[in-house]
């Protein structure tokens, strides 16, 4: 009985440890970090410790919320152009064969060339405003989303593209009824690259030239030396990809709801 | 209305004919089976009837209209249920008339609670056992607009008392509408079960070498596979095989 007892305490721990043990990772990493900067009296130009950041974080709100609301607006902007030149691109180039062929190896190569290059180039071009950093995000976003859609449609079940042939269906239906929700998770795939991409791509863009953002906030406070703004920063440009992405994850599974990884 | 005939149909793939001069005509609400070796060319017929491929010569009539080539005249149940994942069963069954233009649910909620797969209607297809993806399969074929329907070895992945059960199942829901039939299979009894003809195919080139007018009443029932009488008609399909496979 008393064993018993015992054993389901165990397992019990056991199912929090293996959910929370990432939580329980992070959190034991703050510790460290925040016992060791005080023990060993690290200046706080050089690392500051966990709660001057989350001092700073809460203090400073009315020194950054600008430049927060900016960059989450950027991004978002980016992203969305991104991803809808990236789909119609995807599309244009499944419904065309010929041009694919052509243009499917060079966006492949084009992938291993860091867009974030070219960015000095659009800057030169398209001067400091909105456009040249909408560009980059667009670009950035826009690879993975073609790639993993042309993906998505090329991997279309033969059993059911024959069925739907044989059934008489026109060109347009296939596409509609077929193809495109075949493609779906693959391009959910795409989808969450560039999200995390257009935040990655609006803070970069800022930082080449701008008066308000993310990227704008952490220039200034990297040459003053607030080492604890840059690590707000870094905070706050990691919860925004995170809600981008469970924002992401959630329509997801509202869209491929009951859908197996399989075919069936 | 749902008669086929083929005419003269002939095929070949890189120069090796597959299927010689067939000759055969499904009469209104028939169920016709051909019967032949594996690889004798039976899905490529059917590819043929359904337009996904061209024949070489010969032509199909559907009705006295020529359908030589063209796609979506016949509905088709391929070998593997080929079901949209996506979709749920009531949304998969009426896909072929979906494709044609005009759906009705409540016609397809009647035939699926008809067809033993109430309560299913929402269900995925990854939710359901082989057999009943196979039923609805078949469903969907039923609820398809034309007339005429093609099966092309329904059964085949299917063990031994799922097949007896699907067999009579689809006996007792054909025996309701009477759409035509045709039904491609490898195994005898099923043929002789199901059919009111049977062709058989020869080996390659497969022409159909014998036809058969099966005399069993309907409705049939299971008891029908011990009766002497089918089990000489047994007998007398199994030697016309082996006889043209030698
Ligand atoms: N598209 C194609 N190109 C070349 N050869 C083909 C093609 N489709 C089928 N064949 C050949 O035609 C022959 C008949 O194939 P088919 O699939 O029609 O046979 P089947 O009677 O349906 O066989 P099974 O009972 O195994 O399903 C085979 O030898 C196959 O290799
Ligand atoms: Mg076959």
């Amino acid at each position: 009985m008393f064993q018993l007892l015992i054993q389901n305490r165990l397992s019990f721990m056991k199912k929090i440890v293996r959910h929370y043990s990432s939580v329980i990772v992070i959190i034991a990493i703050l510790f460290i970090w925040q016992w060791s900067s005080k023990l060993l009296s690290i200046p706080k130009w050089l690392l500051p410790a966990p709660t001057d950041i989350l001092n700073e974080a809460v203090n400073g709100w009315n020194t950054y919320t600008h430049h927060l609301v900016s960059t989450t607006y950027l991004s978002i902007g980016g992203f969305v152009i991104g991803v809808s030149v990236g789909l119609l691109v995807a599309v244009i180039l499944h419904l065309l064969p010929i041009v694919r062929q052509a243009v499917y190896p060079l966006l492949i190569l084009s992938q291993n060339i860091p867009i974030i290059v070219l960015a000095p180039l659009l800057v030169i071009w398209f001067g400091f405003g909105v456009l040249p950093k909408l560009i980059i995000i667009t670009l950035v976003c826009f690879f993975p989303i073609v790639v993993a859609t042309l993906d998505g449609f090329r991997q279309t079940s033969p059993e059911l593209l024959h069925y739907m042939q044989m059934a008489g269906a026109t060109k347009g239906q296939l596409f509609r009824k077929l193809e495109f929700p075949h493609a779906l998770p693959a391009i959910f795939s795409g989808v969450k690259i560039a999200a995390t991409y257009s935040v990655m791509g609006a803070v970069i863009s800022e930082w080449l030239g701008a008066n308000k953002g993310i990227g704008v906030y952490m220039t200034l406070a990297q040459s003053s030396f607030r080492t604890d703004r840059v690590f707000v920063a870094i905070g706050f440009i990691m919860v925004l990809c995170l809600i981008f992405f469970a924002i992401i994850l959630t329509l997801e599974k509202v869209l491929l709801k009951g859908r197996m990884h399989t075919n069936g | 209305m749902g008669e086929l005939v083929a005419t003269n149909i002939t095929k070949s793939f890189d120069s090796k004919k597959i299927l010689d001069r067939l000759f055969f005509t499904v009469k209104e609400g028939e169920f016709v089976t051909i019967l032949g070796p594996s690889g004798s060319g039976k899905s490529t017929l059917f590819h043929l009837i359904g337009g996904m491929l061209q024949p070489d010569d010969g032509t199909f009539t559907l009705n006295q209209e020529e359908i030589t080539g063209r796609r979506g005249a016949i509905s088709y149940t391929p070998q593997s249920p080929s079901l949209l994942p996506w979709r749920t069963v009531l949304k998969n069954v009426v896909l072929g008339s979906e494709i044609k233009g005009e759906v009705d649910f409540n016609q397809a909620k009647h035939m699926l609670e008809k067809a033993g797969l109430s309560g299913y209607e929402d269900a995925y297809p990854h939710q359901l056992s082989g057999g009943m993806r196979q039923r609805v399969a078949f469903v969907r074929a039923l609820l398809s607009p034309q007339d005429f329907i093609c099966l092309d070895e329904p059964f085949s992945a299917l063990d031994e008392f799922t097949r007896l059960e699907m067999q009579q199942w689809l006996l007792k829901i054909w025996e309701e509408h009477r759409k035509s039939i045709l039904f491609v299979t490898h195994n005898i009894e099923e043929a002789l079960y199901l059919s009111d003809r049977i062709l058989i195919l020869s080996k390659k080139p497969a022409t159909i070498v014998e036809e058969y007018t099966l005399p069993f009443a309907r409705p049939r029932d299971q008891d029908l596979f011990l009766t002497d009488e089918f089990l000489q008609w047994k007998r007398e399909i199994y030697q016309a095989l082996q006889g043209n496979l030698n």
